[in-house]
C-alpha cells in the first residue's frame, strides 16, 4: 500500500503535466468547436425563462415579456443583426417579425403586447426557433468544416459552391499526405532493408544520415528547402548545367516542393519502425529460403515483405498522422493552391478570431488521426493474434 | 590422410557429394583445410568436432551460402560449388529451425514446393504426407510461435524433406532440445533415414549423437579431418590422439615400441613397465606411440590372472553412476579410470587389487 502511494507520488508531476497542458485544452478546443452562447447572453432573460415553457402549448406571457425587455436592451445593432439572421436560417419570416417587433419596442416606453405587434407571435413555431438558438451548444461549426450546414426544416444540406473550400482543402490535405506517404514508403523501405543488412559502422553511418534532420529545426530544414528548390538553387542549376533541362523547373511554390520537402522531413518517421521490424527478424530466414529453392527477389516478396509489412503499415501510419497536420512547410514552401487545413485552422484562430471554426477544423482533424489510430491498432492486433 | 587415400576404394560407384581439396579462409584465417571427402548416396555422416573446427562452414559451403576459397565441390558428378543455394536442391535444418514466423505450418512446408512450382493439389497431398510422417498432422494450421521446440524441429525437418532434395544438410538441429526429446528425435531421424533413404549430413559436436545415428563420422578438429569412419572404427581403432580423446572417454599413456613378436608388441611405457599391444600393420621397434585403453575394457580382480598387462594398484576413488560404477586407481595403474558393470564387487578406498587388460583392447596410436 505504501509503495503503491509512493509510486502514485512519483508520477504525480507527469499526471499534472498531462492534465494541464494535454488534456485540458483539448477539451477547451472541443467544446469551442461545439460551443455557442453568443445569442444566449445577448438574451439574458428569455434564456431564464425558456426552460418553464413546454415547446408546445401557446407562448406563456412571461416569455414574452422577457423577450421584450432583451430586445429593448440591446444596444449592439450587429449583435442583432446576426441573432435575425440565425433565426431566419431556422424559421423564414424572422427578418419581418423581428424588424416590426423592434419599431414597436422602440416606440413604445412600458410593456408591449407581442400578440398585436404581429400575430405571428401566438405561434410555438417561432418561439421554438428562438429557444433552438439559445441553446448553448450547436453543430453549426462541426457542419460548416465540411462545407454543410442545416436549412429552415433543420435538414443538413451542403452550402452554396464557392462559399467555402474547408472540403477541398481537407481533401487536398489528405491527397498531399498521402502522396508524402507513398513517396516515404518507396524511399524508406528500401532504405531500411538496406541499413539493416549492413553492419558496423557503415550502419551507423546511415542510421545518423536518417535521424540527423530529425535532431534539425523543422523551420531549418525548410528554409534550407527553400534554398534548395528555387529558380536559381542548387537543383535546378546542377540540372541546367549537365544539360537535362533548358529552363527551370517550377519547385518552388507548388504542390512538388511542397512534397519534397515534407517527404525528405518525414523520412526518419517511415524509415525508424520499418527498420526496427527487420533487425528483429532472424537473420537464417533468408538464407533458409534459398536453401528451399526461392531466388533472391521470390524470397524478398515472400519472406522479407510481409514480416517488414508491420514496420510498414506504422511507418505509414505516422508518415501520414504528421503530415495531415503539417503547417510550417506547406506554407513557406507551397503556392496558395497547396496551403493544407492547418493553414485555414491558423487563419481562423488569428486571422479572423473565428474560434468556433479553428476549433470545428482541428476536432475534424483530430477525428481523422484517432480513425486512423484505430485502424491501425486493429491491423496490427490482427496479426499478432494469428502470428 | 585417410579419407584422401580411401575414397576410390570405399566408392567403386560415383558418389552422391564429393569434397575435392577444399580449402577455406577468412582472411588469414584458414577455416578448412584442404578437405577432401566423399559421400555415397543414402549414407548419414556426421560432421563431428568442437566448435570452430570447420565442420559448420563445411556444411555453409555445401549448402551454397558459403563459397570455398579453392578446391570443388561436386554433387553426383556435377560441379555445384558455383550455384547459389536456391539451385542446390538441398534439404537444410538450421539450428535454431528457420521457420518462417508469417505462415502456418502446412504453409512453411508448403513453400519448397510452391517455388518448384508444383500444382496446389499435389502440393497439398505432399504436406500431408510428410506431415504424418514426421507425426505432425494435427499441427497444420498453426504458427510456428505457437509450437514447442521439439515440435518446431519436426516442421523444419518435414519442409527440408517434402520436395525430396538430393541431400538433407542438418545443422546441429537437436542443440537446442532438451535430453529426453533429443534422444527421441535422434531415433526417429535415424528411422527416416533408413526408411527414405536420404543423403543427411549431419554436423553435430555431440560425440554421443554422431555415434546413434551415422553411418560414418568425419572427425574435425582446426579445419581438418582427423580422421573418417564408421563408429565403431572411430571408437574401437582412434586414428589421432584428439580423436581418442573427443570420442568417449579413454586413459591414454605414452611409450616407445620395444619389440614386436608376431601379432603382439610391447611397448615400453614412459613413465615405467610395459604393456603388451596386438601389433598393428606398420608399426616398428622404436617408434613412440600413445597406448589407448577404454575404461570398459580394464578388468579388476584380487588374484593376478594369467596372461600379459597385469597391473598391482589401489583404488582411489569409486563413483556410483547409476548404470555403472567409475573406479579411479593410483599410479600402480597409471592413475587409469575403470569403468564397471553396477553389480560388480565395490572394492573400498585404499584396496589393492589387480588390474588387467586384453593386449587386442590395447590400441595403438602412432605419434
Amino acid at each position: 500500500m505504501r509503495r503503491h502511494l509512493g509510486a502514485l507520488v512519483l508520477v504525480g508531476p507527469l499526471a499534472l503535466f498531462v492534465a494541464l497542458f494535454f488534456l485540458w485544452p483539448l477539451a477547451t478546443v472541443m467544446t469551442q468547436a461545439v460551443a455557442d452562447s453568443t445569442v444566449g447572453q445577448a438574451l439574458p432573460a428569455t434564456s431564464g425563462a425558456a426552460p418553464d415553457w413546454d415547446r408546445q402549448s401557446p407562448p406563456p406571457e412571461e416569455l414574452k415579456a422577457a423577450l421584450v425587455e432583451d430586445l429593448r436592451n440591446l444596444d449592439n445593432r450587429q449583435l442583432f443583426g446576426d441573432i435575425v439572421r440565425r433565426l431566419n436560417s431556422v424559421q423564414p419570416g424572422f427578418r419581418t417579425l423581428m424588424g416590426r417587433t423592434m419599431t414597436a419596442i422602440s416606440r413604445a416606453d412600458g410593456p408591449v403586447d407581442l400578440s398585436s405587434v404581429d400575430r405571428r407571435w401566438d405561434d410555438p413555431v417561432y418561439w421554438r426557433a428562438i429557444v433552438g438558438v439559445l441553446a448553448p451548444y450547436t453543430d453549426r461549426h462541426l457542419l460548416a468544416a465540411l462545407d454543410l450546414e442545416r436549412d429552415g426544416a433543420g435538414a443538413i444540406v451542403p452550402i452554396p459552391a464557392g462559399e467555402s473550400a474547408n472540403r477541398t482543402i481537407l481533401l487536398r490535405t489528405f491527397w498531399v499526405a498521402a502522396v508524402v506517404t507513398v513517396a516515404c514508403a518507396v524511399i524508406g523501405l528500401p532504405y531500411a532493408m538496406l541499413v539493416a543488412s549492413v553492419g558496423g559502422w557503415l550502419r551507423q553511418i546511415l542510421l545518423a544520415a536518417i535521424l540527423l534532420p530529425l535532431w534539425t529545426s523543422l523551420l531549418v530544414r525548410t528554409a534550407a528547402w527553400y534554398i534548395l528548390l528555387q529558380d536559381r538553387g542548387l537543383i535546378n542549376d546542377a540540372l541546367r548545367s549537365v544539360g537535362l533541362i533548358d529552363a527551370p523547373l517550377p519547385l518552388l511554390f507548388n504542390r512538388a516542393g511542397v512534397v519534397i520537402a515534407m517527404t525528405h522531413v518525414l523520412l526518419p518517421l517511415m524509415v525508424l519502425p520499418i527498420y526496427s521490424v527487420l533487425v528483429a527478424i532472424p537473420k537464417n530466414l533468408m538464407p533458409a529460403a534459398a536453401s528451399l529453392g526461392a531466388p533472391p527477389l521470390r524470397a524478398f516478396l515472400r519472406i522479407l515483405l510481409p514480416l517488414s509489412f508491420r514496420g510498414l503499415l506504422s511507418g505509414s501510419l505516422l508518415v501520414f498522422m504528421t503530415a495531415i497536420g503539417y503547417y510550417i512547410t506547406p506554407a513557406l514552401i507551397g503556392g496558395p493552391q497547396d496551403q493544407m487545413i492547418s493553414s485555414i485552422i491558423a487563419f481562423y484562430a488569428t486571422g479572423s478570431a473565428n474560434w468556433g471554426m479553428a476549433a470545428a477544423l482541428g476536432v475534424l482533424l483530430l477525428a481523422a488521426t484517432m480513425v486512423l489510430y484505430i485502424v491501425y491498432g486493429w491491423l496490427s492486433t490482427d496479426r499478432t493474434a494469428r502470428a | 590422410m585417410p579419407g584422401r587415400d580411401s575414397y576410390r576404394t570405399v566408392f567403386p560407384v560415383q558418389p552422391r557429394i564429393r569434397f575435392h581439396c577444399v580449402s577455406k579462409s577468412f582472411g588469414s584465417l584458414s577455416v578448412i583445410d584442404d578437405l577432401s571427402l566423399d559421400i555415397a548416396a543414402g549414407e548419414f555422416v556426421s560432421l563431428l568436432g568442437p566448435s570452430g573446427s570447420g565442420k559448420t562452414t563445411i556444411l555453409m559451403i555445401l549448402a551454397g551460402f558459403e563459397a570455398p576459397t579453392s578446391g570443388e565441390v561436386l554433387l553426383d558428378g556435377r560441379r555445384i560449388d558455383h550455384l547459389p543455394p536456391y539451385r542446390r536442391d538441398m534439404g537444410v535444418v538450421f539450428q535454431d529451425y528457420a521457420l518462417f514466423p508469417h505462415m502456418t505450418v502446412a504453409e512453411n512446408i508448403a513453400f519448397p514446393l510452391k517455388m518448384r512450382g508444383i500444382g496446389r493439389a499435389e502440393a497439398a497431398a505432399k504436406v500431408a504426407r510428410v506431415l504424418d510422417m514426421v507425426q505432425m498432422g494435427s499441427m497444420r494450421d498453426r504458427r510456428p510461435s505457437q509450437l514447442s521446440g521439439g515440435q518446431k524441429q519436426r516442421v523444419a525437418l518435414a519442409r527440408a524433406l517434402v520436395f525430396e532434395p538430393s541431400v538433407v544438410l542438418m545443422d546441429e538441429p537437436l542443440a537446442a532440445l532438451d535430453k529426453q526429446l533429443r534422444e527421441q528425435m535422434q531415433l526417429d531421424i535415424r528411422d527416416l533415414h533408413r526408411r527414405l533413404g536420404l543423403t543427411v549430413v549431419f554436423v553435430t559436436h555431440d560425440q554421443s549423437e554422431a555415434l546413434t545415428m551415422s553411418d560414418r563420422i568425419a572427425v574435425f578438429n582446426r579445419g581438418r579431418v582427423e580422421q573418417i569412419g564408421t563408429p565403431r572404427e572411430i571408437y574401437d581403432r582412434p586414428a589421432t590422439r584428439f580423436v581418442a580423446d573427443f570420442i568417449g572417454e579413454t586413459n591414454l599413456v605414452e611409450g616407445v615400441v620395444r619389440d614386436r613378436d608376431g601379432g603382439c608388441a610391447v611397448v615400453g611405457l614412459a613413465r615405467g613397465g610395459s604393456l603388451s599391444v596386438a601389433a598393428a600393420n606398420g608399426l616398428a621397434a622404436g617408434q613412440r606411440v600413445l597406448v589407448s585403453i577404454r575404461p570398459e575394457r580394464i578388468a579388476l580382480g584380487r588374484e593376478r590372472p594369467a596372461g600379459p598387462n597385469t597391473l598391482r594398484a589401489r583404488i582411489v576413488d569409486t563413483v556410483y553412476q547409476g548404470d555403472h560404477l567409475r573406479v579411479l586407481l593410483d599410479d600402480g595403474a597409471f592413475g587409469f579410470v575403470v569403468r564397471m558393470d553396477r553389480r560388480a564387487t565395490e572394492w573400498p578406498e585404499g584396496a589393492e587389487v589387480v588390474a588387467s587388460v586384453d593386449p587386442a583392447d590395447c590400441w595403438v596410436i602412432p605419434l
